[in-house]
């Protein structure tokens, strides 16, 4: 069955974190009977149940709807779920190219903040026809009007004839579906060219291969056409072409230009099918990939090990499992002298890092020891090799290196003006350069900032939120690399380098750094038979250090015929303590002292 | 053929005033309730009497609470009791529990002629600010007329309960409280440090010195660990001096007079406990009584067995049980040697092999070996202990021997 490029709607929903994007999805879908009551759980675009706790959508999800619009004609819509956070900056970018057109959800009580900005020139950058969306107008705090306006002076978009909805209650849902209708563009492209399909997510699966998500631009596919990925050279014959209903894939014959669904080619591995990477017909070839693929790389490491080293080849198999789903996740085997075998992990951001570690954790029931996260610096060696260092162990001398630099993002936080100063005074505290600042309107400014990355990896979006009562929202992109003066802070544990707690600083701060350091894992490590000196060093220097105690008296003195349960309790509770230590040298350390250099800025 | 020994326990629940550190069960009664409780008592002893042919009872403690706050006649008749439903062995060691200020010269001479010839006296401390501070109802003077007392109608054995680490006490007013009673030569001492508990008023008081003493600070009231190890090591020295031998972690006595039954629960010997929330071990097997009073007392009146029809157990569970549990080998591994390295004498290498059929090095050769590393642990004559440093950090050592 043909189906008309006119009655095609591909589109996504863009908005700030909490604006509501998820619920409006829902309501599209249920609204047009896609799904009945009875299987619709709330917000279904985010189907990882870890998405779902957290309310955020990691990676994308499509889904196809039918709509039948007032003017008696059916349409087929596609809706591209976009992941919600910076982390995935690059997949969202990929997502809206394979729209026509973009829902703008701002909330009505909250107006334009930096991700609406952020997610706005995005999609305007992608040539998206924007058609914005008051959400969330039952609130007694809503000011639409407001609203509206200020999405004509800050976007610089037409929004009076936005709908005015409560995606939560349902409230003008049909004049949202309208306007998909009237608002978004049809998709163009030739059937008949060379087939070019950009690819905007993949999943494996263990029975078809990989899925590949596509939006075809040009051309045709067909079930037995060869195709060929243009960026990975993978190359394969198509087993299955279909779209998405919601929640699974419905086979069909044929996808031609202008449609959103997935084919199967029996592909092994998710990084052969890359996110913005051309499907083309192997047979005959577009001329050109589509614009904008690049290789996305991992902004932030760390080290993960299993807590039971035996459990060493079960970490691996997880790790490996989420790489085919997930090939922005890498790893690489690493050893530590603290904690044994383990991986050195690279993600996009942190909050990719706390998804992993939360997944291998919860699906994988794995007890996992992480260090702390750093970012990658470049090493400028004085025999002229530039290194890029992962794991700060691996920092050569200082006497072969010349330079370091780290990486720098470009930031914009947008704020009500009575934080202004406050949000600057953090942005000079984390050694940021001030770029500029503009009042979108009386009582709100843009601020940029270019901020190191090893800075804001930590808490900064936490110290943001509260330095401006939760009024700050925050966007930011690499900017590249700038020379830094740096220096390994190592630690000392009863006189013994703990490579796992070492880490890269900025130099200026080292002395503070190491000092809480010290103060920080004198609290966490317990007393033992001895004392234990904790040290902090640059560079064989120590800068910093505390002792914890000897042990002198641990007795129950009472113990009758009536206690011994009781007593037996209190063991155990000592003997399971200790379990969860790690031995290095004579020293029991509790895991979650690895994770020290995290909570450096907690009080 | 040898006749099986075991151990009895009977619980008195009521005191005159609950002292501010107190967590046992205790609680004020008038004169009816304490006649009921020890009626329903009475009805457990026979019962259990009867299921207990098989053993000879070679002590016997009658602990609380305060015992002698009641009449002696119910005392009189408990003990009546037990003679009549057990085989009490004729040299069997008859222990009371006992408050200063408590007792009259008919209450301990009614003691002596029903066999009981050891008096445990909880004195707690020598000072009376202490005391008034502890919240104990009597004053040292009142203590040194009761053990007076208790000399004079013949009671040869007889203990005294101190405390150490109470709040603002120091070391050397712990040296007083020792000095005053040693000059008494008591068979017995037990010195204990002081527990904040929770649940308890001291707990309300205390409980941010507890935290800070276990975060390593240094407390308000409560003594500094320094201080309190150092209390410890002043009663070794001078128990040692004046002839006493430390013969378990907080108890030291005079050559011949160790407590025999409380010996019993660090050996794992049998004992039955009878009583509202008494505990019992018999055969591997670990009870305890419920605790509500007037649950007790209705179901002492149609005593039941086997409510949890487990035929395996030697003695079942009754209606009076709150918890039963069979002790698993590895179960009885782990008591034997937590138990047992409290005793100053350790466990014996020929015991262990003879208990569980194994040799103690098939099963705790690099426990032992680390222990004995760090300095915790020796081994002389079969006999494996804690060393002096390994009595100072017992929990540290004894929880290594849990699986």
């Amino acid at each position: 069955m043909a189906i008309s490029q006119d009655r095609i709607r591909n589109f996504c929903i863009i908005a700030h974190i909490d604006h509501g994007k998820s619920t409006l999805a829902d309501r599209i879908i249920e609204s047009t009977g896609t799904l009945t009551s009875r299987e619709m759980q709330a917000q279904v675009l985010d189907n990882m149940e870890l998405e779902r706790e957290r309310g955020i959508t990691i990676k994308s999800q499509a889904v196809r709807i039918i709509y039948k619009a007032k003017d008696g004609e059916e349409y087929i819509f596609n809706l591209i779920d976009t992941p919600g956070h910076v982390d995935f900056n690059y997949e969202v970018s990929r997502s809206l190219a394979a729209c026509d057109g973009a829902i703008l959800v701002v909330d009505a009580a909250q107006g334009v903040e930096a991700q609406t900005l952020a997610n706005v020139y995005l999609a305007l950058d992608h040539d998206l026809d924007v058609m914005p969306v008051i959400n969330k107008i039952d609130l007694p705090s809503a000011q639409p009007d407001e609203v509206i306006r200020e999405i004509e002076d800050v976007i610089g978009i037409e929004a009076q004839d936005a709908p005015r909805i409560s995606a939560k209650t349902g409230l003008n849902i049909d004049q949202v579906l309208e306007q998909i209708v009237e608002k978004i563009p049809a998709p163009g492209g030739d059937p008949e060219a060379p087939l070019q399909a950009l690819i905007f997510d993949a999943l494996y699966d263990p029975y078809k291969g990989v899925i590949v998500f596509c939006r075809i631009k040009e051309g045709t596919v067909r079930v037995g056409d060869p195709v060929r990925m243009m960026a990975t050279g993978a190359q394969s014959e198509v087993t299955e072409v279909g779209y998405f209903g919601a929640g699974q894939f419905l086979p069909c014959g044929e996808l031609s230009a202008g449609m959103v669904g997935y084919l199967c080619a029996g592909i092994k591995n998710v990084a052969d099918t890359r996110v913005g990477d051309t499907v083309t017909n192997a047979d005959r070839p577009c001329a050109v990939p589509l614009p904008g693929y690049k290789k996305v790389n991992p902004m932030v490491y760390c080290g993960m090990y299993p807590a039971d080293s035996a459990r060493y080849p079960e970490l691996r198999d997880a790790l490996e499992k989420l790489q085919v789903n997930d090939a922005s996740l890498h790893f690489e085997p690493e050893t530590s002298l603290a904690l044994g075998f383990g991986f050195r992990c690279g993600f996009l951001g942190l909050l990719h890092l706390e998804i992993i570690q939360e997944r291998l954790e919860r699906e994988f029931n794995l007890d996992l020891v992480t260090t702390a996260p750093g970012v990658i610096y470049k090493v400028h060696k004085t025999d002229g090799e530039v290194m890029e260092l992962t794991n700060p162990s691996n920092l050569p001398d200082p006497s072969e290196i010349e330079y370091m630099e780290e990486p720098v993002v470009a930031a914009e936080i947008m704020v009500t003006s009575d934080y202004v100063g406050a949000i600057m005074t953090l942005c000079q505290e984390r050694r940021g350069t001030y770029i500029s600042m503009e009042y979108l309107e009386e009582t709100r400014a843009l601020i940029k900032y270019d901020l190191p990355l090893n800075e804001i990896i930590y808490d900064f979006f936490d110290a943001l939120k509260s330095r401006s009562r939760g009024y700050a929202s925050f966007d930011y992109e690499l900017k590249g690399y700038v020379r830094s003066e740096l220096v390994k802070l190592d630690i000392l544990i009863n006189r013994e380098q703990v490579d796992a707690l070492s880490f890269i600083v900025f130099k200026d701060s080292a002395y503070d750094r190491g000092r809480r350091m010290c103060e920080r894992l004198k609290e966490e490590i317990p007393r033992h038979l001895f004392e234990i000196p904790i040290q902090a060093a640059v560079g064989g220097k120590i800068i910093a250090r505390e002792t914890v105690k000897a042990m002198r008296k641990d007795v129950l003195a009472k113990c009758y015929g009536g206690d011994i349960t009781r007593k037996r309790k209190l063991l155990e509770k000592q003997k399971e303590g200790k379990k969860r230590m790690r031995q290095i040298g004579t020293v029991e350390i509790p895991q979650e002292a690895f994770m020290s250099v995290l909570k450096l800025d907690e009080d | 053929m040898g006749e099986k020994t075991m151990e009895l326990y009977l619980h008195i629940p009521f005191c005159m005033k609950k002292c501010e550190y107190c967590d046992f069960l205790s609680f004020p009664a008038n004169e009816s309730t304490q006649q009921v409780y020890v009626e329903a008592l009475l009805r457990e002893i026979a019962y259990y009497g009867k299921k207990c042919k098989a053993y000879r009872v070679s002590t016997v403690y009658i602990g609380g609470g305060t015992p002698t706050w009641l009449g002696e006649e119910l005392i009189v008749s408990v003990v009546e009791a037990l003679y009549q439903a057990f085989s009490v062995d004729l040299d069997a060691e008859i222990t009371i529990e006992c408050n200063p200020g408590t007792v009259s010269e008919r209450k301990l001479r009614a003691y002596r002629n029903v066999g009981i010839n050891r008096l445990s006296i909880g004195l707690q401390s020598a000072l009376d600010g202490e005391l008034r501070l502890l919240g104990r109802v009597h004053t040292f003077d009142q203590f040194l007329q009761t053990y007076d007392l208790a000399r004079r109608c013949g009671f040869e054995n007889i203990n005294v309960d101190l405390m150490s680490a109470l709040p603002e006490q120091t070391a050397e007013r712990f040296e007083q409280s020792l000095q005053q009673v040693l000059r008494l030569k008591p068979e017995h001492l037990s010195v204990y440090s002081l527990m904040i508990e929770k649940g308890t008023p001291f707990y309300d008081i205390y409980k941010f010195d507890v935290v800070k003493l276990q975060a390593g600070l240094r407390p308000v009231s409560l003594p500094s660990e320094d201080e309190e190890y150092r209390m410890m090591k002043l009663a070794e020295r001078l128990l040692a001096d004046a002839g006493y031998r430390q013969y378990e972690i907080s108890n030291y006595a005079r050559p011949g007079f160790a407590c025999r039954h409380n010996i019993g629960y660090w050996e794992r010997a049998n004992y039955l406990g009878m009583g509202l929330g008494a505990s019992s071990l018999m055969e591997n097997i670990r009870y305890a009584n419920i605790s509500d009073m007037d649950r007790y007392i209705r179901e002492s009146t149609k005593m039941r067995e086997g409510i949890w029809q487990n035929e395996e157990d030697e003695l079942p569970a009754t209606n009076m049980h709150a918890s039963a549990e069979r002790l698993g080998r590895k179960a009885q591994i782990e008591e034997f040697m937590f138990l047992g390295l409290r005793l100053t004498d350790g466990i014996t290498r020929e015991r262990f092999a003879r208990s569980f059929g194994v040799e103690i090095e098939a099963i705790y050769e690099d426990v032992l070996r680390k222990l004995e590393g760090d300095g915790l642990l020796a081994k002389r004559a079969g006999h494996i202990f804690l060393t002096e440093r390994g009595r100072d950090l017992s929990n540290y050592a004894l929880a290594r021997f849990l699986f």
